[in-house]
């Protein structure tokens, strides 16, 4: 889980290009949005695209978009029960 | 109609930055537009994160609009919605329209990005102005063949005779699909001289002044 972790974290680094931002500076179960990253809805539909492309999973359910992309913790979370 | 004048301008060419025709920036050795424009973007301590986000049009019409506003208090000066930005360029969104195309030309990877789509329209690069200063006057960006001053002095005269607007954001920011030109030409026109300089808004000046900086940088008129 902790490798996921810190390459979900790079990942996430490189689509949103969040180039102030180091991996160890985004604490695992920090929220992504809000007052966490302060990522935005474009955003939110990058992290989509990341987990289509890269996990090959994919959010049929808007609404479950919320709590998998709370923290890169639930995102992780969320691989590992989804992956295949 | 009453001259509007130009109380300050801006100008990206090359690796060359230049307030009111004076160099503020430059760098000599070989880069590219995004190393330059970051570096640009740090060495004048601008704080929007957001900026690299932003495709290569709107990152040099950003860093354009803030060297061309800073020192200057426009929420003062303006009521939101009586500052407008008009600009024009003659490559449109080409070069990130191409980016975006490649993320959806195979059909058996097809990913399109929602970052790249965002600013596949070249008016976002103004949206982003206007978010960054919450202005909320008229606004929009005209595609033209060439660097048209008299289509840019003939607009925005309207809107300032109609009384839409009684300052502008406005100029030529034009990022062409290699990447490799790329410029920007950018003033602030007012109603009222603020500065006493009594430089008129008119198409020969805004002519002239976009021509001498082309020989300047790059030798000719022609590049």
């Amino acid at each position: 889980m902790g490798q996921l972790i810190s390459k979900l974290k790079e990942e996430i680094i490189d689509v949103l290009n969040l180039e102030d931002v180091g991996p160890d500076e985004i604490e695992d179960k920090d929220p992504l949005f809000g007052d966490g990253l302060g990522l935005d809805s474009i955003d939110a539909l990058e992290l989509i695209v990341l987990l289509e492309k890269n996990y090959g999973i994919k959010i049929d359910d808007p609404k479950k978009g919320k709590d998998v992309f709370y923290s890169v913790q639930t995102m992780a979370d969320f691989i590992e029960r989804n992956r295949a | 109609m009453d001259s509007c004048f130009i109380t300050k301008s801006c100008s990206i060419f090359g690796k060359e930055v230049l307030v009111d025709g004076s160099s503020v920036y430059s760098v000599d050795h070989a880069t590219g537009f995004g190393e330059f424009i970051k570096a640009v973007y740090k060495h004048f301590g601008i704080r929007f994160p957001k900026f690299y986000k932003m495709d290569s049009l709107s990152k040099l019409a950003f860093i354009t609009s803030e060297l061309l506003l800073n020192g200057i208090d426009i929420k003062h000066r303006f009521k939101p919605e009586e500052i407008g930005i008009v600009l024009v360029n003659s490559s449109s969104t080409l070069e990130i329209d191409e980016r975006h195309y490649r993320t959806i030309e195979d059909k058996s990877n097809y990913f399109p990005s929602p970052a790249l789509f965002v600013y596949t329209l070249p008016n976002i690069m103004v949206g982003e102005i206007a978010i960054r200063n919450k202005i909320m006057g008229e606004n929009i960006t005209f595609v033209a063949e060439k660097y048209d001053p008299e289509l840019l002095v003939e607009y925005v005269n309207l809107l300032m005779a109609n009384g839409k607007i009684k300052g502008c954001i406005c100029g030529w920011v034009e990022y062409d699909r290699t990447g490799i030109r790329y410029e920007s030409y950018m003033y602030l026109v007012e109603k009222k001289d603020f500065t006493n300089r009594n430089v008129k808004f008119e198409a020969s000046f805004l002519e002239k002044q976009y021509r001498d900086m082309k020989v300047y940088n790059y030798g000719t008129i022609n590049q």
